[in-house]
């Protein structure tokens, strides 16, 4: 037992040591912020970020921001503690209850479960995208027409799945969307509320009003 | 102190081997992460170094092999659920797919993740054992295949070596006249956990029953297939009297525990109800022929 530690210790603080070696080897002279690295690992180059803070760009709601990351911080911790982004909110922090929900490449994700340097190249869509200047978005304004919050805390994560559904299913009947949005949760129970806003919303796309 | 791990973000599948060759055991492969980082987040994880597949798309995609589908490690619920090819050859999986999570885990959610996970209550294992499938697997040591019906080797552990990892599942096609199974019972229907999860296939000849495979989550430490019980109905003619045999012996054979999600004899009964379910399907199916 204690040897099978002992291994595995040695193991863990000499590998550990071999790649950043070879990886500050690379990064000497560069400040402590610093994009990935590309170490080497069995003759095969392998990017490696962190354990100092690092660099990435993300592309959200259409702009590229840079920040400064642990390779651990979640897309979520990300946009809320780094770059003030506070629409989606962080409740369970456990992938369960939506309210943190983005749409990341085209498909709502929980963004409290993704890592920030995943999120790279892909367009990453929040709740602050949607209104035009002073005017709502045709979904956020469904949302209002049909009491589609109350706290208003689960609303900007399901407001955003919502949004990823409709733009899969442009005219869904009721059933379809009580399926549909089964990942977000709300304590105030506006479930009743949300699913007619979507099935306005839907309308009003076919009616051509929607260009979101 | 806080740990301020690395992550490696490898982009091809040989890099994958050099990273876990290089570093066995000290790095924790993640993939959508809808496992991993629940744990991460809750501070359950000790790991401090991550391997990020997802990048990999050599790890993804569903591969038309004759006889077998092959899917990739990486491949998500959503992929799965939208796929022709799965749709027309393995419907069981499709239909567990649609169970697991909600949209937001179907997208990331994936079936090498789930397979690796080895929960027993993971709701495409018991597809996969139904289906007899196989299991690519690969390190810088080389390729080997794992029946999936051996992979497991007790409670979460797997015969899967420090710097292996999961490539593929290789499952063979439902065939004609095969009918095949699926059913989950949870609490609700999204983002429910299995209180008791069947999927199974059976080929019939005229009124007997040419062939079964029955596999079952959440009611043994791994997923599990039901031998005893398939052995009395195969080569049998399917009448109400086997029914209620098949019944009582399955819901002997599976070893379920009391949890916070359910009791053993609750789950003893419902894999008896289960499979009588699906034998009933098939007597009607063949009567409305
Ligand atoms: C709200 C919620 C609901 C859920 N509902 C369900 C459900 O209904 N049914 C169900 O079965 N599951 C459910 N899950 C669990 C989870 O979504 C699935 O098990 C999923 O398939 C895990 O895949 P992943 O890619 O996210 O795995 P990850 O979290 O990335 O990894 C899981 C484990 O597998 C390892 N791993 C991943 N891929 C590989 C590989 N290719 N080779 C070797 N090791 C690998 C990782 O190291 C880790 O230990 C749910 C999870 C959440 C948060
Ligand atoms: S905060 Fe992410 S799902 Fe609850
Ligand atoms: S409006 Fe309060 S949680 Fe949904």
């Amino acid at each position: 037992m204690s040897d099978e530690k002992n291994k595995s210790d040695q193991q863990k603080s000499g590998v550990s040591r071999r790649s950043f070696l070879k990886a500050s080897g690379i990064s000497l002279g560069v400040p402590l912020v610093v994009g990935h690295r590309v170490i080497n690992v069995n003759g095969q180059e392998v990017k490696l970020y962190g354990p100092t803070k690092t660099s990435i760009t993300l592309t959200i709601n259409g702009a590229k921001q840079t920040v400064e990351v642990e390779p651990r911080v979640t897309l979520l911790e990300a946009l809320r503690h780094e770059l003030d982004i506070t629409g989606a909110k962080r409740v369970c922090d456990r992938a369960t209850c939506g309210a943190c929900t983005m749409i990341v490449g085209g498909k709502a994700v929980y963004s409290c479960t993704v890592l920030a340097i995943e999120a790279q190249g892909k367009p990453i869509t929040t709740v602050e995208s949607l209104m035009q200047g002073e005017k709502l978005h045709p979904l956020q304004q469904a949302f209002v027409d049909n009491d589609g919050q109350q706290c208003g805390y689960c609303t900007p994560g399901f407001v955003m799945a919502c949004k990823a559904f409709l733009d899969k299913n442009p005219s869904p009947t009721p059933e379809e969307v009580q399926k549909g949005l089964g990942g977000n949760l709300c304590r105030c129970g506006t479930y009743m509320g949300v699913r007619a806003a979507v099935l306005q919303a839907a309308t009003m796309h076919k009616g051509g009003k929607n260009h979101g | 102190m806080r740990q301020t791990p690395t992550v490696q973000s490898p982009l091809t599948l040989n890099e994958i081997y050099a990273a876990l060759a290089e570093c066995a055991g000290d790095l924790k492969i993640i993939a959508g992460g809808t496992d991993l980082m629940v744990l991460a987040n809750a501070h359950q994880l000790e790991a401090s170094n991550f391997l990020d597949i997802w990048r990999v798309d050599e790890l993804r995609g569903i591969s038309d092999e004759g006889d077998a589908l092959r899917i990739g490690a990486l491949t998500t619920y959503t992929q799965l659920i939208r796929a022709p090819l799965i749709q027309q050859f393995i419907p069981a999986l499709v239909a567990a797919s649609r169970t697991i999570g909600a949209v937001q885990i179907q997208n990331r959610g994936t079936l090498g993740g789930n397979i690796v996970n080895a929960s027993p209550a993971g709701d495409s294992l018991p597809v996969l054992a139904a289906y007899d499938a196989a299991l690519e697997i690969g390190s810088q040591r080389g390729t080997r295949r794992v029946a999936f019906n051996e992979f497991y080797t007790g409670y979460r552990r797997t015969v899967l070596a420090a710097d292996e990892l999961v490539i593929a599942a290789r499952v063979p096609k439902v065939k004609a006249g095969e009918r095949d199974f699926f059913c989950k019972v949870g609490t609700r229907r999204a983002q429910a956990i299995s209180k008791i999860v069947m999927s199974a296939k059976a080929q019939m000849n005229a009124a007997s029953i040419a062939s079964i495979q029955i596999g079952i989550g959440s009611v043994a430490p791994t997923v599990m297939r039901a031998t005893q019980t398939e052995a009395l109905l195969v080569g049998a003619t399917l009448t109400p009297d086997l029914i209620e045999q098949a019944r009582q012996m399955i819901a002997n054979e599976v070893t379920p525990i009391t949890d916070l999600r359910s009791t053993e004899h609750y789950r003893r009964s419902v894999t008896g109800n289960v499979l009588t379910k699906f034998l009933r399907q098939i007597i009607e199916g063949a009567e409305a022929r």
